[in-house]
């Protein structure tokens, strides 16, 4: 398959999680949304990767990895302090923050 | 061959995603993220990226998932949010807003395909540079950990670093606070007047009859 179909589901799999961002209210499910578009980010980085034949997308890739790892320990780290505190676990409700 | 694969992992990729997105149950999200994983290192083991493909099934699809799982099996995943139940299921702004984000979401989509599939690079159409298969060849794991220790130390030292920031973080927030909770009530029920009351007030030494201050 030449490369622009990977591309092809890569923006499928961005524009899907994008969406997911946008209309679920469980942050656990935003959470998995963000991890939709990251991985879509990266399949478009393998598969310029390799149009270019060299290795720096796929360290880019990897790199990508580490920050999605990171992001989910914070994330649930997040939920759970918020369960702790038998907030309600809903980021509609979660506006504290909100000026 | 590698046609009728891509098309079976790519299935797999797209559904996957729907499935996170339009199931109601995080539990299940979460299993159709797994089943989305697996497929797209399908994808990238297509496209060369030998060791990628395996750090992602490792790594994503087993340590972060199973991460997942438990704090979904702690929090509690049944239905869309708790505060559903808690409003008796109100949403007046819910499905207009859903709306908008499809639209928006849609809109995404077709500029992305837009940017992508329309550009002017005409390797986009090719089948990508060329490969011959080799124990050192592109995508192997001598040749990224080649990369990560020359060209790339920086990036990896950084990105060990950032690893090591959010385990502390993660630790930090999700700690037990130990008897926060009751400190907080009894600090409630303190009010001015009970600085008025004689020390020892309700106290075993005041039930003896003993005076103290």
């Amino acid at each position: 398959m030449t490369i622009g179909w990977y591309l092809a589901v890569s923006a499928i799999v961005f524009a899907l999680g994008a969406l997911g961002v946008m209309t679920r209210r469980n942050p656990l499910v935003v959470l998995l949304c963000l991890e939709l578009m990251l991985n879509g980010a990266n399949l478009a980085l393998v598969a310029f990767s390799r149009m270019w034949g060299n290795g720096d997308g796929q360290i880019m890739a990897l790199v990508v990895m580490t920050v999605a790892a990171c992001e989910v320990c914070i994330g649930l780290g997040m939920i759970v302090a918020i369960y702790r505190r038998k907030l309600p676990i809903d980021v509609d409700e979660l506006r504290d923050l909100q000026g | 061959m590698s046609a009728l694969l891509f098309f079976i992992a790519a299935i797999g990729v797209i559904s996957g995603a729907v499935g996170v997105v339009v199931l109601r149950n995080p539990f299940y999200a979460v299993l159709a993220l797994v089943g989305h994983l697996v497929s797209l290192a399908v994808l990238f083991l297509l496209l060369r990226a030998e060791f990628v493909a395996a750090v992602q099934v490792v790594v994503y699809a087993g340590a972060v998932m199973v991460l997942y799982v438990f704090v979904v099996a702690y929090v509690g995943g049944e239905g869309e949010t708790i505060g559903e139940r808690l409003h008796g299921g109100v949403k007046s702004s819910g499905s207009a807003l859903r709306l908008g984000g499809a639209v928006l979401g849609g809109a995404l989509l077709v500029e992305l395909l837009i940017a992508l599939l329309g550009t002017g690079l005409e390797a986009v159409d090719g089948y990508g540079a060329g490969y011959a298969p080799g124990p050192r060849t592109y995508g192997t794991p001598a040749y990224i950990g080649k990369l990560l220790l020359t060209r790339f130390l920086l990036a990896f030292e950084v990105a060990s670093f950032l690893l090591l920031i959010a385990a502390v973080g993660a630790v930090v927030l999700a700690r037990r606070r130990g008897g926060l909770g009751e400190e907080d009530s009894e600090r409630d029920r303190l009010t001015p007047m009970d600085l008025l009351k004689p020390r020892a007030t309700g106290t075993m030494a005041e039930g003896v009859g003993k005076r103290l201050g």
